[in-house]
């Protein structure tokens, strides 16, 4: 280490957006989610150009089409038509927007509220950490599924309220995660710094400590959308989530059980759909905390 | 001990100009341990310390670590207040007194350049982050005075654009450095600076202190535990142990002729670059005391070589030496 600089002029511009593919094409995991959830983000955007069909549009002489794949099936409709011939493939395109709706507002009404839960818990620490770890606590001992079912039946369900009261109760891992990141910087000497100038507090929790928790909260925020996906599906599937006729993936799953044993495809699609989707958000979580795992000092 | 000791032999105090800073029976207790019905035990990171550092001057302050050094700075730069005590800055105490104003007289350089820099921000947000906070200036003389910053303390003015972590150790440590003088403090407490950097850098970083010292006409409270790096800069010193001062005096006083004990093993403990001598025998025996459970009478009396019957019962209070300067043992 001497004290001259390191870089050369040529290098002195910041590097971190190169250094950042680069890692994230290094790691297969991180690479097939991001490629998948990109896919998935493009097809719910450009679902009108993508839709061969109008999802809405019944047609009862054209019932349970099957699939192309199957001998019966045509390129007319190429996953098949549901009980009151709606196109399964232009269903599954909007559903797509439906799951990324839920699952990203959700996680950002989420991350919001435990993110700020959590940051002063860890900065203040004494009386404040108190009552917020005692929110927490309160909030890990109700089960989730069971707290939105009985919400949901209360209020009626919709995809407003479904967002909303996932928002509301998937804050908790948000809340811990900022808590014990913001404790470990509480003491930092740039903290230290920023409190000695007379810096206002905002400034040192927006400025100081946000931006270097903000790896590890976008971690959790990308399991907290696959998440609230799952359980948007869950509470559609026992009918107290998103309303018919929108084309949810849950409610396709539900609206498809009573054909189950004849006709599977109509509850394998959707499922598969939400597998992928689920797991390709994963992959993306895990991936983003392999990349960002501390390395070093130096970042 | 308190105020009775007037500092008659401060060669530049002139008369009745206040010190740049002066503590008064300063101390501070953490209590440990507690829980909702147990009362917890009560640990004395500083106790009583009354010290002045005339304005202009270096004052070094040593000691080994958990003596209360750092806790010391932090009551000093506002991040903690005391639990009893005042601090005086050029004659008028800080508590009470707004974080912003106390700003603008101290600032502090921290140990570790790795972790005093913000690792998100570029170094021309950091040096230039006092002058936003304290709306000194347009953007633009901001941005001006950020360049003439890190020109003052060496940095290339490309360095404004980059990352701390595309800095070296040294450099890192002269960004503290700008940060720390851009809004012209009067006083700088420096809290290890050098401890956390190579030996041929450290040199550096202290030439500088020293160069920007006369420039700006600053008072450094200096602290380290590193006496080779202390007899280098400060004028006077002041020696720390478990939370108390044990001798006070000028350098020449303190590394010519200590009158504590302590003084002198700490003295006799610096490691020589001399090959062969080994790590010297401080012949201070067993390690430091529990600073929650501190030993009755003289603190330092287990450890001492000369300690007598008298030390175990009763604590010396700091006095004012023969030849200048202030010293609490009884046998001193």
């Amino acid at each position: 280490m001497n004290d001259s600089l390191i870089s050369t002029p040529g290098a002195v511009a910041d590097g971190t957006w190169p250094r950042f593919t680069r890692a994230v094409l290094g790691h297969r995991g991180l690479a097939l989610g991001a490629a998948i959830v990109t896919l998935l983000l493009l097809a719910a955007l450009l679902a009108p150009w993508l839709a061969p069909h109008d999802p809405y549009l019944q047609n009862t002489a054209n019932r349970m089409v099957l699939p192309v794949w199957h001998e019966a099936g045509s390129w007319e409709h190429p996953l098949g038509t549901d009980r009151l011939g709606r196109d399964y493939l232009s269903r599954l395109i909007y559903g797509t927007r439906i799951s990324l709706f839920i699952g990203l507002v959700a996680a950002l009404i989420s991350g919001l509220i435990g993110s700020t839960l959590g940051v002063l818990a860890g900065y203040f620490g004494g009386r404040v950490d108190a009552v917020i770890s005692y929110l927490l606590t309160t909030r890990l001992a109700m089960p989730v599924v069971l707290v939105a079912l009985a919400m949901a039946s209360l209020i009626g369900g919709s995809l407003i309220t479904v967002t909303l009261l996932l928002g509301l109760l998937l804050w908790d891992r948000f809340a811990v995660v900022a808590r014990s990141a913001t404790l470990q910087l509480r003491d930092a000497e740039y903290v230290q710094a920023a409190r000695a100038l007379g810096c206002p507090l905002h400034h040192i929790l927006l400025r100081e400590v946000l931006p270097n928790i903000a790896a590890a909260l976008i971690v959790v925020a990308t399991l907290e959308v696959a998440n609230a996906i799952l359980l948007e599906a869950t509470l559609s599937f026992l009918g107290m989530g998103v309303q018919p006729p929108l084309p949810s993936w849950g409610l396709m799953i539900a609206e498809g059980k009573s054909y189950m044993f004849f006709q599977p495809w109509v509850i394998a699609i959707p499922g598969s759909a939400l597998f992928v989707l689920v797991l390709a958000i994963n992959l993306l979580g895990d991936g983003l905390r392999d990349i960002s795992a501390p390395g070093g000092r130096n970042e | 001990m308190m105020l009775a000791t007037e500092p008659t032999q401060v060669p530049s105090a002139g008369g009745e100009q206040p010190c740049a800073l002066e503590l008064r029976a300063l101390s501070k207790s953490f209590t440990l341990g507690s829980g909702l019905l147990r009362k917890g035990r009560k640990l004395h990171a500083v106790s009583e310390v009354s010290l002045r550092v005339p304005r202009g001057q270096v004052m070094g302050l040593v000691g080994e670590s958990g003596c209360g050094k750092s806790t010391l700075a932090k009551m000093l730069l506002g991040l903690t207040s005391p639990t009893a005590g005042e601090v005086l800055v050029d004659g008028r105490p800080i508590a009470g007194a707004n974080q912003k104003a106390l700003a603008r007289h101290i600032q502090p350089i921290f140990q570790d350049p790795y972790s005093s820099l913000n690792p998100r921000q570029r170094i021309a947000q950091i040096v230039g982050l006092p002058l936003r906070v304290h709306g000194i200036g347009s953007p633009k003389e901001q941005a001006a005075r950020v360049a003439e910053m890190l020109d003052l303390v060496g940095l290339p003015g490309r360095a404004a654009r980059q990352y701390p972590g595309q800095l070296s150790g040294g450099q890192r440590q002269r960004v503290a450095i700008a940060r720390a003088l851009i809004m012209r403090p009067a006083l700088v407490i420096c809290d290890e600076p050098t401890s956390a950097l190579d030996v041929s850098v450290q040199a550096q970083i202290l030439n500088l202190l020293l160069d920007l010292k006369e420039a700006f006409g600053l008072t450094y409270l200096f602290i380290s535990h590193d006496l080779a790096v202390v007899e280098h800069l400060a004028d006077r010193l002041a020696v720390m142990y478990l939370g108390r001062i044990v001798e006070e005096g000028s350098r020449e006083q303190i590394f010519g002729a200590p009158r504590h004990p302590y003084t002198r093993a700490l003295l006799a403990s610096a490691l020589t670059p001399e090959p062969g001598l080994g790590v010297p025998d401080i012949g201070l025996g067993c390690g430091q005391p529990d600073p929650s459970a501190p030993p009755s009478g003289c603190a330092f009396h287990p450890r001492c070589p000369l300690a007598e019957a008298n030390c175990e019962r009763h604590r010396p209070s700091l006095n004012d030496a023969e030849g200048g300067g202030r010293v609490a043992c009884h046998l001193a």
